[in-house]
């Protein structure tokens, strides 16, 4: 019966699109699913800080200091200004998120640019931009978000520039290696064989082809930007107090470690989780996109 | 039933029927200019050498003559076969034609108008007119696009609304023998190599052309596909009322497809003729190594020793003279010392060919119409297995 109806069912053979195809791969990928539903959760809490948050993530209390997980209706204690931590956490979420996405975006469209137009157009173009981002590699990338950031100054939006400018090489170049294999092959020639132009074959034609790898890339650099974003923070460049952000109540918590450990670790657990949901989850995006050219 | 069998039969039908008369162009087609007798496409001391930089400050080191003072016309409604070792230089002069990379030299002359001319055809009048089928399937369409929105870019391109490109990509869908409701929206990885190849063909023709180059098309095809395609190719070339640049370094379907043969050798034309005269009575000691190097399908036939021995020479660096010489049989002084001169052109029955034997002035002791000790051609498989006459 079973083979009488897909006989049956033949000439009316579904074809699935590309993105469906990704779709229908991530649907019984659980991990990744489950990875996704994390960061959704994370996602909201930040979003809706200030209806979850039971009290406001500023307010001190001198006598409340350095309360354990559970203490009365703290429920995950107090830092060492008497703060709640549950508060801060949420709160400081958004910065976080914040200062590990928007960087990736932006260098996702700068670096991806460069890249594709060192990759298409190639030549003495291609030297010049791909020279001048091998400066920017002669530097590890922590490095070069502190001396950044250092040489700017602290603050939130400097961090933030001193982090985009450090993941522009790596995406710039992913792009330009994708833009250069498809320059090749033949339905670029094609294409440019029927009188179109640069620009309609780059859109049409390349970037396709190049944005599923960058694509795949910078979501794994997001994890990486909320990790420097917090060393940013741990080392006094990044988030100013008394503003709550991970890595910036892990730099301040860090000298009551002994007092009340469950609690300081608290912030590097939040940046633990995040860090890795992003990564799991880029993986099985990587897997599901996975296409053979 | 081997496949191979299916495309002799289909040959064979094909000669009993007579080949199609080179005259094909009906006095109506609009986009004819210069009348059937103008060249579709003229090609005059073609030039393309690559350079090879290295050394300090990336120098030009050499260059390699990929492409060497070619000449030759393309007939209105013809097909001209294109054949020659790999190497020699056969696709880049498909790039060429199709100004896919800048030529050094030479001119083109389509339908009596000079290409990238003053009062000439601009590069986007020519590309309406002129299209190519690459030879790698795969990797000529985009994997991200349905194949019908590959058909429909370069008419998109060209100024066609989104409802205009689909309606003539399923049409061409369909006269390449690709069912659209059932193909239009597939990607190509789920199509096989054959389809993808009439989908490629259905692209080069989605805008109108008059001249379709086909480099390798059919090469890396399965032998019943290739003679399915082959044959499509036939049914649209008097469909559309195509004229046809059929390169390929397969000997037996160039016989089969083409009104005359081009041999290159070394990013130069050896001989040029009418097929039956290149395939029968061929002049030029490479041509005649080339059929000779043929697989026959009758054992008597069999070839115990190879015709052509070693690989051409380094385009870099080309012999002097003749540059066959070094592989030839015949070579001689005047070999190295001269280039041959291939002779002038006429009309579509000429057969030239470079090589001093064919002059009786250039001092070569074997000049004469045939060279003693040399067999005439085995006669093509395609004709044992037909058993016809000779044509």
């Amino acid at each position: 019966m079973e083979i009488a109806a897909s006989a049956n069912d033949a000439p009316a053979l579904r074809v699935r699109g590309y993105w469906r195809t990704v779709g229908y791969r991530l649907r019984y990928d659980y991990v990744t699913l489950f990875f996704a539903l994390v960061i959704l959760l994370i996602a909201l809490s930040a979003i809706f800080a200030p209806l979850l948050a039971p009290f406001d993530p500023l307010k001190t209390s001198m006598a409340y200091r350095l309360k354990p997980v559970g203490f009365r209706s703290f429920l995950l204690g107090t830092d060492e200004l008497g703060r709640d931590m549950l508060s801060r956490l949420v709160y400081g979420g958004r910065m976080s998120l914040l200062m590990g996405l928007t960087p990736v975006v932006l260098a996702t469209i700068i670096g991806g640019t460069l890249g594709v137009v060192a990759g298409f157009v190639g030549g003495s173009i291609n030297m010049l931009i791909m020279r001048a981002i091998d400066i920017f590699y002669a530097f590890p990338s922590v490095l070069l978000a502190v001396a950044i950031s250092g040489t700017m100054g602290g603050g939130m939006s400097n961090g933030l520039i001193a982090l985009t400018l450090v993941f522009i090489p790596p995406l710039c170049r992913i792009a330009e290696t994708a833009a250069t294999q498809v320059r090749g092959l033949d339905f670029v020639e094609a294409a440019r064989a029927s009188g179109a132009s640069t620009r309609s074959i780059i859109l049409t034609h390349v970037l396709g082809n190049v944005l599923a790898p960058v694509f795949i890339y910078a979501s794994s650099l997001i994890s990486v930007a909320i990790l420097l974003a917090a060393g940013l923070s741990f080392l006094g460049l990044g988030v100013e107090p008394p503003t709550p952000d991970w890595g910036l109540m892990l730099s301040t918590l860090r000298q009551a470690i002994y007092v009340q450990p469950y609690v300081c670790a608290l912030p590097g657990l939040a940046i633990f989780i995040t860090s890795l949901s992003f990564n799991l989850v880029s993986d099985g995006l990587r897997q599901a996109m996975d296409v053979r050219i | 039933m081997k496949p191979t069998e299916g495309a002799a039969v289909t040959a064979a039908e094909g000669l009993a029927r007579g080949r199609p008369k080179l005259d094909t162009v009906p006095p109506g087609d609009a986009r004819d200019r210069g009348g059937k007798n103008q060249p579709m496409l003229a090609v005059n001391g073609l030039k393309k050498h690559f350079p090879i930089r290295g050394g300090l400050f990336n120098r030009r080191i050499g260059s390699v003559r990929a492409v060497d003072d070619v000449s030759f016309v393309v007939l209105k409604g013809e097909t001209l076969g294109i054949v020659g070792e790999s190497g020699c230089g056969k696709s880049t002069l498909a790039r060429l034609l199709m100004h896919l990379i800048p030529r050094d030299a030479g001119e083109l002359i389509f339908d009596g108008e000079g290409v990238e001319e003053a009062h000439g055809l601009t590069l986007r009048e020519l590309r309406r007119n002129m299209q190519m089928v690459f030879q790698d399937s795969s990797s000529s369409l985009n994997p991200r696009l349905p194949v019908e929105d590959s058909i429909a870019y370069g008419p998109r391109a060209h100024g066609a609304s989104r409802a205009q490109g689909k309606k003539i990509a399923r049409e061409l869908l369909e006269k390449v023998g690709l069912d659209p409701s059932l193909f239009g929206s597939r990607y190509p990885h789920e199509l096989s190599g054959g389809q993808k190849q009439r989908v490629n063909v259905a692209r080069a023709l989605a805008l109108n052309p008059r001249m379709l180059i086909l480099d390798e098309a059919v090469s890396a095809l399965d032998k019943s596909i290739e003679a399915q395609v082959l044959n499509q190719l036939r049914y649209l070339k008097r469909h559309f009322n195509l004229t046809y640049v059929f390169i390929s370094h397969d000997l037996n379907v160039v016989q089969y497809v083409s009104d005359r043969v081009l041999v290159m050798y070394l990013g130069q034309v050896v001989e040029i003729g009418p097929v039956e005269a290149i395939y029968d009575r061929a002049k030029h000691p490479y041509t005649r190594a080339l059929l000779n190097s043929r697989l026959s399908m009758n054992p008597d036939d069999r070839v115990d020793e190879a015709p052509l021995t070693g690989e051409p020479p380094n385009p870099v660096n080309p012999p002097s003279g003749c540059r066959f010489r070094i592989r030839c049989p015949f070579a001689q002084e005047v070999c190295a010392a001269r280039t041959p001169a291939i002779g002038n052109w006429i009309d579509r029955s000429s057969h030239l060919a470079a090589c001093h034997m064919l002059d009786a002035a250039s001092g070569h002791s074997g000049a004469g119409p045939l060279p003693a000790g040399v067999a005439p051609n085995p006669a093509s498989p395609w004709r044992q297995t037909s058993h016809e006459g000779a044509r």
